[in-house]
């Protein structure tokens, strides 16, 4: 990542000194080159992960370059027990994505769209999990699941992905309520739809990317969990759990693979998302 | 009818989500509450005695971890503040068309799991590494200076996992001002610094809240930076709570640390909430 000078002139307005106007241009360059310095900061991690995911070690750990390789690329899934972790990572974060979907989408169609009792308690319980620290609400479902006597795994981890992921779903589809145009419903309900059509046919495609894109934060936040998932999940392995017990020994390059790998997809999920909610705004 | 079911609509709808977290956020928050104040261990049960001597052990016992842990909370936060402010207000008042892309590579570390991040940068700063073993090569430094292992690769490894989480929030409250505010100022003879201290920073500060609380609370009792970062000197509540909890199975202390440290924030936040002096505040932060 290079730093460029900026080519456009900033549209502010032009201040009547001249020493001052190139005081504020210097001001303004710095921050852009500020700017640019902490996304290089924010990225070289990553860059790193990637870079020595092509690496060949020779001994256990990935540290030093020592030539490059596709080697990991084509033994991706050679240690049997970080796959099946990541494979575990991946059922539990579509599970709870969809779960925390459906939960989420009525709180935040509720929210958005009614006036009712318990509105207020509903939106201050919201509020608290987002806020809440992740140690609590992971120590918290451990003791409940303790007391309760109910053996930790999958179904524990699912559980409590569900639960800090609804709040974030519905917080974005009670946004895309409010914004709603309740004209067009109107229109309809006036040429004789009834409630039901009415909302599958009109309410619920215009609210759909916002559900989607609810999903895909679950989806996300999930698959990225540690710390509570480090407290629900008692012998069962997720991706970030492996990896947690395999740092003292050393990364195997699968690792950065996997990592990278998760990373791509990422990008071009978030980027496909963009263009698509771009080109519909411009049709719009 | 259709009234009955107008009415119970909202109901329906928030009933199954809302059972959901009543059952797995409210209640083990209760459940932990309860088991704090009671004694026992794993194998004869516990009985609720509802002393508070957990509370007082919690508190004797790890004062020195607790300490250090807001600590590090406040000085990650400040630091993020000062480090934020230039980068939201330069992609919001300069960021063009761009601003999107801005705030995209902003996020870019959310795509990698924040453990790989973390021991990333562990193989970054690690004694003979990328970093030090050129430094120490050239005799820029003594071979026995170290970064890994010191409050301040876990201070470093907490800023850097929590930096989106300032820049956003302040990016928003920026994006907010109308520029035609700040025109006002200058055409009200007010400097640019004066311009900035009176008009934009005010206006900023909701935001400047929302990321105080979405930072200094996940900081404070993170433990992942400082078991991967760190070393024994830089233990932090996180990482006792997390032991009692799992390797000790002492619920009932875990719980007790757990709500004590809860408590500290909050109080923590609403001393802050009040010394901004507006309700504004709290409001724009729960919206």
């Amino acid at each position: 990542m290079t730093i460029q000078t900026p080519t456009t002139e900033p549209a502010t307005a032009p201040a009547p000194v001249a020493s001052r106007r190139r005081f504020r241009l210097s001001g303004e360059r710095a921050m852009f080159a500020y700017t640019w310095l902490v996304i290089a900061w924010l990225v070289l991690p990553i860059l790193l992960m990637i870079v020595f995911g092509f690496n060949n070690p020779h001994g256990r750990y990935n540290q030093t370059w020592q030539g490059f390789t596709l080697k990991w690329y084509r033994e991706i899934f050679s240690i049997s027990d970080l796959t099946s972790a990541l494979v575990m990572s991946l059922v539990i974060a579509v599970v709870s994505a969809l779960l925390a979907g459906a939960l989420g989408t009525g709180i935040g169609y509720a929210l958005g769209r009614y006036r009712f009792r318990g509105a207020s308690a509903m939106n201050l319980v919201m509020f608290t999990t987002i806020s809440s620290p992740e140690l609590i609400m992971g120590i918290s479902l451990l003791t409940l699941f303790v007391s309760a006597g109910a053996g930790l795994g999958a179904v524990t981890i699912t559980i409590a992905h569900v639960m800090f992921s609804i709040s974030f779903v519905s917080t974005v589809v009670r946004a895309r309520v409010i914004t709603l145009d309740r004209s067009i419903e109107e229109a309809a309900a006036d040429l004789g739809a009834n409630a039901w059509t009415t909302f599958w046919k009109i309410t619920f495609p215009m609210i759909l990317p916002a559900v989607f894109a609810g999903v895909l934060l679950a989806f996300a936040l999930s698959i990225d969990d540690f710390v509570v998932t480090n407290f629900t999940a008692g012998t069962t392995v997720t991706f970030p759990l492996w990896i947690w017990g395999a740092t003292r020994v050393g990364l195997p390059p699968q690792v950065n693979v996997m990592g990278t790998l998760i990373f791509a997809a990422g990008i071009l999920i978030a980027v496909i998302t963009n263009l698509r909610s771009r080109a519909k705004t411009r049709r719009d | 009818m259709n009234r009955v079911k107008r009415t119970l609509a909202p109901y329906l709808l928030v009933l199954p989500g809302g059972l959901w977290l009543l059952l797995f956020f409210v209640v083990p928050m209760v459940t932990m509450l309860s088991l704090s104040l009671q004694q026992g261990d794993i194998i004869n049960g516990y009985r609720f005695t509802g002393h508070w001597q957990n509370y007082v052990d919690a508190i004797t016992d790890y004062r020195v971890q607790m300490i250090r842990s807001l600590v590090y909370g406040l000085v990650t936060t400040v630091a993020l503040i000062v480090m934020s402010f230039p980068i939201a207000y330069w992609i919001a008042f300069h960021g063009g068309k761009r601003k999107s892309t801005y705030l995209f590579l902003l996020l870019l570390p959310f795509f990698v799991s924040f453990v790989l991040r973390t021991i990333s940068w562990r193989q970054i700063l690690t004694d003979d590494g990328m970093l030090l073993h050129p430094l120490k090569e050239a005799g820029l430094v003594s071979s026995g200076f170290h970064i890994l292992g010191t409050s301040y690769a876990v201070i470093f490894g907490l800023i850097y996992n929590f930096l989106p989480f300032m820049v956003l929030p302040i990016y928003v409250a920026l994006e907010r001002i109308d520029p035609r505010v700040v025109e006002a100022a200058r055409d009200l003879y007010a400097a640019p610094m004066t311009a900035f201290r009176r008009v934009v920073f005010p206006l900023a500060l909701p935001g400047v809240f929302a990321g105080v609380l979405m930072t200094f609370v996940p900081a404070s009792s993170d433990y992942v930076n400082s078991a991967v970062l760190g070393s024994s000197e830089t233990t932090m509540i996180g990482q006792v709570v997390q032991a009692q909890a799992l390797a000790n199975s002492n619920y009932p202390m875990a719980s007790a640390l757990s709500f004590f440290l809860m408590a500290v924030l909050l109080s923590g936040i609403l001393l802050y909430a009040r010394a901004l002096g507006t309700e504004d505040v709290m409001n724009a932060a729960a919206r």
